[in-house]
């Protein structure tokens, strides 16, 4: 009998490591994609132990909106110099600077400039041919289908009919000039084993996750934050919430839930009998096939 | 740990699994309803495919197939097309499920879901029985060497639930499978649609009393026993941090493809065959005395030795082949199709070499299982066996004897594109 046996979030965390090293080995010029939230945390961490002792051979970016939350952008500044990593933070201070929101221009329009063309502008800029994403399969039914190595042309649009196999542990990663690939090191993973390896491991994430009461107005079936700069449909009144948030985006399109989870192990708690998925709370996810179009036009 | 029902997870393991079958076979509900009855399935995901009824009585109201097909373009065409990973959880383990679909102008998705599982499921409709498009199923999940195979015989309430229509299909099966060197081999009567031995019994088969769907998948062995080859090392990338506190590091990073090694071990370096001994398995959360397979760690050696990313590192006296001429079986996926003396890039382990094929030795008739040998091409979604002479000697083992070791991939220099999957033989 063997005892060489390793738990379901070992095997996981040692994939992802392949995933990562095939990668460094491979491409010219990586760059890691890091969102803040706590996929980006667990990505981050696994990016420390693939290369332990080295340093991390590849830059963070980040595609600001302008629109993150204030406690992300102080937990961004705090965990990247912590760790030691090279941050780089790229927006489109062109339609920042007109003022692109989501209530006035859509929130197609509005992700459409600030998230993806952002990113493509820095993906250019920075002349990577690899990005790193911390996007898992389980999270939207359009992503079930993605590659670990997702082939972008010289536009950096998702062709989901023209994708490679992808076959045993081996990786295509040869692209022409021009072209380039995201990779997706935690693909194979859930909602659960993110919360899961967070605990284990006892990765930072931003306190937001956490239950606390925080100003709130209810509009439908979402809890709207109603921060200072939100902006708030006439007869909404802000009141104290006690809540947290599963996923973060960006303050006028991410709802947090009412929740009493101040710790980790409550997260998890509530994760496990939780009946409906984390993106429901992100509003640029619905409407119909959301994900698959703005996965075609460039976005992750 | 918190409390908590589940099983801790330090106890819970990681089943991959490959679930092949035509919509007809009801293989989109089956896999509905492994989703809904453990619940890998969210209500808002539930609620975007409930039909339109109104009444909310659970999983009669929802079309269970409609929560597998991905894409808008298989929506449209009520088909799957591509290959779909999903996830599920019991207490037990956690299923990473790829779902193929049947069809045989798919065959390439079936191999690439099956080449990462260590168990697969097939549906049969009890009402056809074994089929042609069964038997090309069966032969690809033994070609792939898939060591457990679960067949779900479907649809049992369209024939009022026979239990000898059921036998008949198993001894057929059963016959079948043993050519196809499939030991393993569960048979379960269910009904997808209305739950019977998926997760639940179920009241209308009492004259069965084998495992349900579930049960045989939190029962089948995970490992594929990967650790218990020959130890295999192929090298990622070598770390050389080059800083203050490090000026002279170096590591060779790597994922264990099988086996185990220990500090102190006597290693080889492969093609080259230098020797050296382990000094140290480091890791970031500390350096082990062991470490196996498929565990992702970093080797240093007593010895200055030149090793380069595209090498193996193994055990002094355990050795693979080299050879500079293989023969493999390959499932083509290119639309070009493959003829002699044409030119590729093959990947193996860590190590792209250039390769010309030299013969193809035949092509198996996927629905007849014959074998063709005055075949000239292999078109995409065929099989067949190929010989390939390579510009550099390759380090290997055969398909049988390590999954891990024993594969490569066919890639298009000119158009990049995968094209082909091979199991050296």
């Amino acid at each position: 009998m063997s005892q060489h046996k390793l738990t379901q979030l070992q095997e996981l965390e040692s994939e992802s490591i392949h995933i990562m090293r095939e990668v460094v080995a491979e491409f010219r010029n990586p760059v890691m994609l890091y969102s803040v939230g706590k996929d980006s945390s667990v990505m981050l961490h696994l990016a420390r132990k693939a290369f332990h002792p080295g340093p991390l051979p590849f830059s963070l970016l980040h595609v600001d909106t302008g629109y993150k939350f204030k406690e992300m952008y102080e937990f961004r500044d705090w965990y990247v110099k912590e760790v030691g990593a090279k941050l780089i933070v790229h927006r489109n201070e062109d339609a920042i600077a007109k003022g692109m929101n989501p209530q006035e221009f859509g929130v197609a329009r509005c992700c459409g400039a600030l998230k993806t063309g952002a990113l493509l502008e820095a993906l250019e800029i920075g002349g990577y041919d690899a990005a790193f994403g911390g996007a898992r399969r389980d999270e939207e039914r359009s992503r079930a289908k993605e590659r670990v190595f997702s082939m972008r042309d010289s536009f950096g649009q998702w062709d989901p009919k023209n994708q490679r196999p992808e076959l045993w542990s081996l990786y295509n990663g040869r692209i022409h000039d021009g072209e380039s690939v995201r990779v997706f090191p935690i693909s194979n993973w859930t909602e659960m084993d993110v919360w899961q390896y967070i605990r284990e491991e006892s990765i930072p994430i931003v306190p937001l996750y956490y239950a606390k009461e925080r100003l709130m107005v209810e509009r439908g079936n979402h809890l709207i934050p109603a921060e200072e700069g939100q902006f708030l449909l006439e007869g909404e009144e802000p009141k104290m919430v006690m809540s947290r948030y599963r996923t973060l985006g960006c303050m006028p399109c991410t709802g947090a839930v009412r929740s009493s989870a101040t710790t980790i192990e409550g997260i998890i708690e509530e994760a496990s009998i939780a009946t409906r998925s984390e993106r429901e709370t992100r509003i640029i996810d619905h409407g119909s096939n959301s994900m698959e179009d703005k996965k075609k036009e460039g976005y992750f | 740990m918190p409390s908590s029902n589940q099983a801790s997870d330090q106890e819970i393991e990681l089943l991959r699994l490959v679930t092949v079958g035509s919509v007809d076979d009801g293989k989109s509900t089956l896999i509905g309803r492994l989703l809904y009855d453990t619940k890998g399935a969210f209500e808002d995901q539930l609620q975007a495919v409930r039909k339109d009824d109104g009444a909310d009585d659970g999983a009669d109201s929802i079309d269970l197939a409609q929560l597998t097909d991905g894409l808008a373009a298989e929506r449209e065409q009520g088909i799957t097309i591509d290959v779909a990973y999903r996830y599920f959880s019991t207490p037990k383990r956690k299923f990473i499920m790829a779902d193929c679909p049947g069809h045989e102008q798919y065959t390439r998705n079936m191999v690439t879901g099956a080449s990462t599982a260590n168990a697969a499921v097939i549906l049969i409709d009890a009402r056809k029985g074994v089929l042609q498009q069964t038997r090309r199923h069966t032969h690809i999940i033994g070609l792939l060497g898939l060591p457990h195979l679960i067949v779900a015989i479907n649809k049992m309430d369209l024939i009022d639930y026979d239990e000898a229509t059921f036998t008949r299909i198993k001894e057929e099966l059963s016959e079948f499978c043993a050519r196809q060197h499939i030991h393993d081999l569960i048979c379960i009567p269910i009904s997808a649609l209305a739950g019977d031995m998926v997760v639940d019994r179920g009241d209308n088969m009492p004259w069965y009393s084998g495992q349900t769907v579930l049960e045989a998948l939190e029962g089948v062995e995970v490992s594929g026993h990967i650790d218990e080859c020959d130890f295999r090392f192929p090298v990622q990338y070598v770390c050389r941090p080059q800083t203050k506190e490090l000026p002279d590091f170096r590591g060779f990073m790597g994922r264990i493809a099988s086996g185990t090694v220990k500090a102190g071990d006597e290693i080889m370096q492969l093609p080259a065959g230098k020797k050296s001994k382990v000094k140290e398995i480091v890791t970031f959360d500390g350096d082990l005395d062991e470490a196996f397979a498929p565990q992702s760690v970093t080797l240093t050696l007593e010895d200055e030795i030149d090793i380069s990313r595209g090498d193996i590192i193994v055990h002094a006296d355990k050795a693979p082949q080299i050879a500079k001429e293989i023969d493999a079986i390959v499932c083509w996926m290119g639309e070009e199709p493959l003829t002699p003396r044409k030119k590729y890039l093959i990947k193996h382990a860590t190590n792209t070499v250039k390769a010309m094929v030299s013969e193809i030795q035949y092509r198996t008739d996927i629905n007849a299982l014959t074998q063709d040998e005055n075949a000239e091409e292999l078109t995409v979604n065929e099989i067949g066996k190929i010989s390939l002479k390579l510009m550099s000697p390759l380090t290997f083992d055969h398909y049988a004897d390590n999954r891990a070791t024993g594969n490569f991939i066919i890639i298009d220099s000119f158009t990049n594109n995968t094209v082909g999957a091979a199991m050296i033989c």
